[in-house]
């Protein structure tokens, strides 16, 4: 085993035992610090795969706004005396479980056997441990991918003026 | 590592989160699920994208992190605006479409 | 060869990493006595001097003291948060310090020893990245103390401390543009031997953005809301006692003192200092360059316990409008004028100039606005907002 071997192995288990946390804590709090734990387990397996910047960026957004988010509302509503009932419940977990498997058992499928016919397989064995420089990003960012980019301004725009939008009426209907 | 061993925590973490929608009630730990799916998507973008040799994945999930995170504004904005007409975030419990 | 310069990297890794982590618990003790002693300096009056020559062993006594206190667990807390808290604030604060470049670099027996712990390629991101984690100490302490005053502190300091980042992140993007890269150590050298080469004159608004961005995210005055005293007791850290509490209040000085080499390097010339750091020998010269960075350090940390006995505290909405409408709106001109002017002019010099008379503009847009629009005190449409005020609303 090499060093990728036994990182990889850590991290996967890593970002898995917490994606199993995030959805068996019962505690609101609990799980998104596990989802945290996943988020940055998953910067470590984009630092193997070479994608600097995207580890960077998985920490700056997930871990450092997106959760922090999370967690004001679970402070602000104050979820843990509140406690939801049937949080682990309901008549179809037994149910949501098994086509779990099943679509796992489907997705590893997938991953293992259909890739042998296609461009991506085929490329794999030339892709070297190339590491994708910020460089090289920000120049498909802002060729290629153009519109796309100046397309997610609007997106968060629009996020932005829908949020504020909410919060507002809100609070005019309060008062 | 070959690409397959990503692609397979990928699924596997994928599974996870959609699990954890069908299974829990709590709206918050419902989108945290959500996340962690469009977590897992990145997880195959990025390891593809050096499996070929080029960046565009990776400018992919650049893309799924702007969306990801105007749907968490959103999200938490209905989530807490729902909480303060219901007294509740337990999805089962908002069933009615008038405020 | 190959290996003999592996083992290098590592003993020279181990030795640096180990002089920065001493030396910035050494700071953290030096700073807590300068503190008080120029605190009491700027009241006329003597400060700690009993301990030591002239109190200088005041922080260790100190130390000793917290560490014979009780350990008290309080019943009502969240025991596993309660407990991982401190350390979450106190990791963040220290391994920022691992892609500063503390100096040019020393050559011994041949090999050249960058004094820097890592320069890795994502630098400006790594700092950016782990400072952000530093509020979940804050939060996690806040709401696991189970204790309204702590959250208040607590829910203060998130919102300010996001709140703030993207100002802290908006404000290197100019610096970025001229440098074209993110590693600490490129910026740094990019920046010429001469004040006036600086980035601080180049980058002027931003320079002050980030610098009052910093104030904010160290939760120090005049942005300590999370912890004013006369409000909330001590807010997130009303509960902690004996060494988890000191170790809030050293996660509180590491990150002044990590938040200062920071500026430093991004915009006052890191190392450089009128071509000093080149006097000298292979060896001397890495030594010097260090020397002059301390300094700089230092002094950088004078104006910190300056501006807390300058300044008094900000009203929570004064806070949130300063951080969202001056410092936003500047630091986002300061990235459209650099760039425009970078590609048109290409001089240093016109981007300054431009820098400042654009910051200038937006900020008196902003005031005016502001003064047009406030025709009733703001206290009271405080309820309205998301402020820790909401939470009686809610419940």
């Amino acid at each position: 085993m090499n060093a990728e071997q036994i990182l990889f192995i850590l991290f996967g288990a890593v970002s898995l035992i917490g994606a199993i946390a995030v959805i068996s804590f019962r505690h609101p709090i609990y799980s998104a610090l596990s989802l945290i734990v996943t988020f940055f387990a998953q910067a470590g397996l984009f630092i193997l795969l070479g994608a600097h910047f995207v580890a960077a960026v998985q920490v700056i957004v997930y871990a450092g706004a997106i959760m922090v988010l999370f967690l004001f509302v679970i402070m602000l509503l104050n979820l843990g005396t509140l406690s939801v009932k049937g949080a682990l419940g309901g008549k179809l977990k037994g149910f949501a479980i098994i086509l779990g498997i099943l679509f796992a058992a489907e997705g590893i499928y997938i991953a293992v056997n259909s890739l042998n016919d296609t461009a991506v397989a085929s490329a794999e064995s030339t892709a070297a441990a190339v590491t994708t420089t910020t460089y090289d990003i920000g120049e498909l960012l802002f060729s290629k991918y153009l519109l796309p980019f100046e397309v997610t301004s609007l997106i968060l725009l629009a996020a932005l003026i829908g949020v504020i939008v909410l919060v507002k009426r809100d609070s005019q209907e309060e008062s | 590592m070959s690409l397959e061993y990503y692609l397979i925590l990928s699924a596997l973490l994928f599974t996870t989160g959609v699990i954890g929608v069908l299974i829990r009630r709590n709206a918050i730990i419902i989108f945290m699920c959500i996340e962690l799916m469009l977590n897992a998507a990145n997880l195959a973008f990025v390891a593809i994208s050096r499996s070929l040799g080029e960046a565009t994945g990776q400018v992919f999930v650049f893309f799924v992190m702007t969306v990801a995170a105007a749907e968490v504004a959103i999200g938490l904005a209905i989530i807490v605006s729902v909480f303060k007409h219901r007294q509740t975030v337990n999805v089962d419990e908002v069933n009615s479409l008038k405020g | 060869m190959e290996n003999s310069q592996l083992l290098v990297l590592i003993l020279s890794s181990i030795g640096k990493i180990l002089i920065i982590v001493h030396l910035l618990l050494i700071g953290v003790m030096a700073m807590i006595w300068s503190e008080r002693r120029v605190s009491g300096w700027m009241q006329d009056r003597l400060g700690p001097n009993r301990v030591g020559f002239q109190g200088i062993l005041q922080p260790i006594a100190d130390g000793l003291k917290f560490l014979f206190k009780e350990d008290i667990i309080p019943d009502h807390v969240d025991k596993p948060l309660y407990v991982l808290a401190p350390a979450m604030l106190l990791v963040p604060a220290m391994v920022t310090i691992a892609v500063v470049p503390f100096g040019s670099a020393i050559t011994i027996l041949g090999h050249e020893i960058p004094l820097q712990i890592a320069d890795i390629n994502i630098g400006v991101l790594y700092i950016l990245a782990v400072t952000s984690l530093g509020v979940y100490g804050v939060v996690l302490g806040a709401w696991a103390s189970n204790n309204k005053y702590s959250l208040l502190g607590g829910l203060r300091s998130s919102a300010q401390m996001i709140s703030y980042e993207l100002t802290l992140g908006l404000a290197i993007i100019g610096i970025l543009m001229l440098t074209s890269s993110l590693s600490l150590r490129e910026i740094a050298k990019a920046q010429g031997a001469y004040p006036w080469e600086w980035n601080f004159l180049i980058h002027f608004p931003a320079f002050l953005a980030f610098t009052t961005a910093m104030f904010a995210e160290t939760n120090r005055l005049p942005f300590d809301l999370a912890e004013a005293e006369q409000e909330l007791v001590a807010g997130y850290h009303t509960e902690y006692s004996s060494m988890k509490f000191a170790m809030f209040f050293m996660a509180e000085y590491m990150n002044m003192i990590v938040g200062s080499t920071v500026v430093v390097t991004l915009f006052l010339g890191g190392w450089h200092f009128f071509g000093l750091e080149n006097m000298g020998g292979p060896v001397w010269s890495g030594l010097i360059s260090f020397g002059i960075f301390f300094v700089k350090t230092a002094i950088f940390l004078f104006v910190f316990i300056w501006v807390r006995w300058t300044l008094p505290r900000f009203r929570y909405d004064q806070l949130m409008n300063f951080g969202w409408k001056f410092l936003m709106p500047v630091a986002l001109s300061s990235i459209v004028v650099t760039g425009t002017l970078w590609i048109t002019t290409g001089s240093r010099l016109i981007v300054g100039i431009g820098n400042v008379v654009s910051a200038f503009i937006v900020a008196s847009i902003v005031a005016g606005l502001l003064v047009m629009k406030t025709p009733k005190p703001t206290i009271q449409d405080s309820d309205n907002q998301l402020t820790p005020t909401a939470l009686d609303a809610i419940e």
